[in-house]
């Protein structure tokens, strides 16, 4: 309180505090995230207009050239060579377009089918539900590698191998989250009321149960994308994803893996690459997260 | 008091919906039968788990698959008989002739849409309006239910209402089409009391405006006495008494009812205690032969525990199941 001059006293209200850091957090932009995903993505789409030597171009006299600021290393080649001569910058940026077509590809399929399974199995319940959750338990218990690997020896590697064996397992997590989601919605009242005002399962789903279920969806397939870059990588490093000499991070990775004591870049700077992308993605998919919870939201 | 003796809107005839459970079969509605005319209001009153709810559900085919199922009986709704419908024609009485509105405004809305989506979508699927008259429709069902500057309501979502604001909404698309019959399954319960008076207010300027049909469910009798012309008191899946308001609060016939009524705290009656109905609801799934209500009946006859007394005429339009009206 305090006392005014004609004698009336005053509350002063103590100044509120701003919320703290941890609370704003959410809100932020996520700068490093979206800068290195817009990054990639635009070196991928505009590689051919980079003027950068051909990726596939091999020179036997230029192998294993350190990277610019090494003794010996020269602006030709910035990140040096690998074990042909070809050169490592170009073959990286190159290289985004399989990594980032291949995260983004098979998790839209992934996702668009197992949302699907999920929206089914959680609106119709009963034998429909334990059908297709078996089927999903059965999924998610088979392990991509071995998929990819026998699809490699059996059709061969291509990329479309490579997202068929990832897409057709990574789906069943699509499916068990999007059910488990479901069900809490339709214990709702607005489901209810739906069918009360003759909306047939069609309906249900597309415009109720669905529009409810895309927050958790974008921040799966945000969290996920990252995780298929990877898978994809470890395929190629094992020689039963993207088949040479197209450049794939996770095949570099393995090519140098050989001479990783005396020529460490050729192996590096793929693995560089894989971990800034996918520390990207997953520290977008924790803002998306936080930001499209509603229950965050009012901070 | 409007009669709907001639041709009623909606006439249930010795309905049965049976629940399988792991305890064995619950009749959750146990052969019910009444009437609703043409801008007549009935009330379903009874305790919880007395089968009102779902005698509501069953009329429109919603109950609780696949464990509810509708074993029996007839509903018809101005002469057609609902419960041989296919499940699309079934859709296309859902809303267009029967709404509904239930008991929680808070989640009868869908969160991620727009206040003007939801209605617009509910006029859109009854009328088949687009753009411009779509719009209009819909603020004009907004400014049916009273809410201010409906234009700029339209915009809100959810959560950017109170409560009654949201029933309100709600009661506006229940009324798109317009329907013939309105069940209100206890709209008010989680309204406070001065807006519970509102809405209550709203939903009989409505069911004069169109003349609606309305089955009210509720268990607070006071609502019963303002809205209701006719009661039917349900017990264990069954209706034990069903007559004009005014005659079942001042000459109850069924001792549960008059148990119910005598239960009813009153302002200035001398008691130190309420009147409580002695015992527990029973156990659907083992009822016992003889009428439910027995076991906790003041009244109850050796003849009342072997057989389920039949419905019995004590007055005009007034009926009860009891041995003690038998002629």
């Amino acid at each position: 309180m305090a006392a005014e001059p004609g004698g009336r006293t005053v509350l002063v209200l103590p100044d509120v505090a701003a919320p703290p850091a941890a609370a704003r957090r959410g809100r932020r932009w996520p700068a490093f995230s979206i800068g290195v995903i817009a990054g990639f993505v635009l070196l991928a789409v505009f590689a051919p207009l980079l003027g950068l030597p051909d990726p596939q171009s091999q020179s036997l006299r230029n192998r294993f050239k350190p990277p610019v600021w090494e003794e010996s290393g020269t602006w030709q080649h910035p990140l040096g060579t690998d074990r042909l001569g070809r050169d490592l910058l170009s073959r990286i940026v190159w290289g985004a377009r399989v990594s980032l077509a291949a995260g983004v590809v098979t998790v839209l399929v992934a996702s668009a089918f197992g949302a699907i399974v999920g929206l089914v199995a959680g609106y119709y319940r009963g034998r429909v539900d334990a059908t297709l959750m078996r089927v999903t338990d059965a999924t998610m218990s088979f392990p991509v590698i071995l998929l990819a690997l026998i699809l490699a020896v059996t059709v061969g590697p291509s990329f479309a191998n490579v997202v068929f064996a990832i897409a057709v397992i990574l789906w069943a997590r699509y499916a068990r989250v999007i059910r488990g989601q479901v069900l809490t919605l339709m214990e709702l009242d607005f489901i209810a009321q739906a069918r009360i005002a003759g909306a047939g399962a069609w309906r249900v789903i597309t415009r109720h149960l669905f529009p409810n279920t895309l927050n958790t969806l974008v921040v799966l397939v945000t969290l996920q994308i990252g995780y298929v870059i990877i898978v994809e990588a470890s395929l190629s490093f094992l020689g039963a994803g993207i088949p040479p000499p197209t450049p794939a991070w996770g095949s570099m990775i393995a090519e140098g893996r050989e001479f990783v004591t005396s020529a460490w870049w050729a192996s590096f700077f793929p693995g560089l690459a894989i971990l800034l992308v996918v520390l990207a993605f997953n520290l977008l998919g924790d803002w998306l997260r936080d930001t499209l919870d509603p229950k965050l939201r009012q901070l | 008091m409007p009669l709907s003796t001639e041709r009623p809107v909606v006439a249930v005839r010795d309905l049965r919906t049976h629940i399988v459970t792991r305890w064995g079969t619950i009749r959750a509605v146990d052969g019910v039968s009444f009437e609703v005319g043409e801008g007549e209001t009935l009330g379903l009153v009874g305790e919880s788990g007395s089968g009102k709810s779902m005698t509501c559900l069953s009329l429109i085919r919603l109950v609780p698959r696949p464990a509810a199922r509708i074993v029996g009986g007839e509903v018809r709704l101005d002469g057609d008989d609902l419960l041989v419908l296919r499940e699309e024609e079934m859709q296309q009485i859902r809303g267009r002739k029967v709404a509904m509105i239930l008991q929680d405004p808070m989640s009868s809305l869908n969160p991620v849409f727009s206040i003007g989506m939801q209605v617009r979508e509910a006029a859109a699927m009854y009328h088949h309006l687009r753009g411009r008259p779509l719009l209009e429709r819909a603020a004009s069902l907004l400014a049916a239910v009273r809410i201010p500057s409906p234009e700029a309501r339209l915009r809100a979502f959810p959560h950017q209402l109170s409560g009654g604001m949201r029933q309100r909404v709600v009661g506006a698309m229940a009324i798109a089409a317009p329907p013939r019959l309105l069940i209100a399954d206890e709209p008010t319960t989680s309204l406070d009391l001065t807006i519970q008076a509102q809405y209550l207010g709203l939903l009989k300027d409505l069911q004069r405006a169109h003349r609606l049909a309305m089955i009210f469910v509720t268990h607070n009798l006071g609502i019963v006495a303002r809205m209701c012309d006719r009661v039917a008191v349900m017990y264990a899946g069954r209706i034990v008494e069903m007559g004009p308001v005014r005659r079942i609060f001042r000459e109850p016939a069924h001792p549960y009812t008059r148990a119910l009524l005598a239960s009813i705290p009153r302002l200035g009656a001398r008691h130190d205690r309420l009147t409580a109905i002695e015992g527990q609801p029973p156990d659907l799934a083992n009822l016992a032969a003889g009428c439910a209500f027995a076991p906790r009946c003041p009244d109850a006859m050796d003849r009342c525990r072997v057989e389920a007394p039949p419905d019995h005429a004590v007055g005009e339009r007034h009926v009860t199941r009891c041995w003690l009206s038998a002629p």
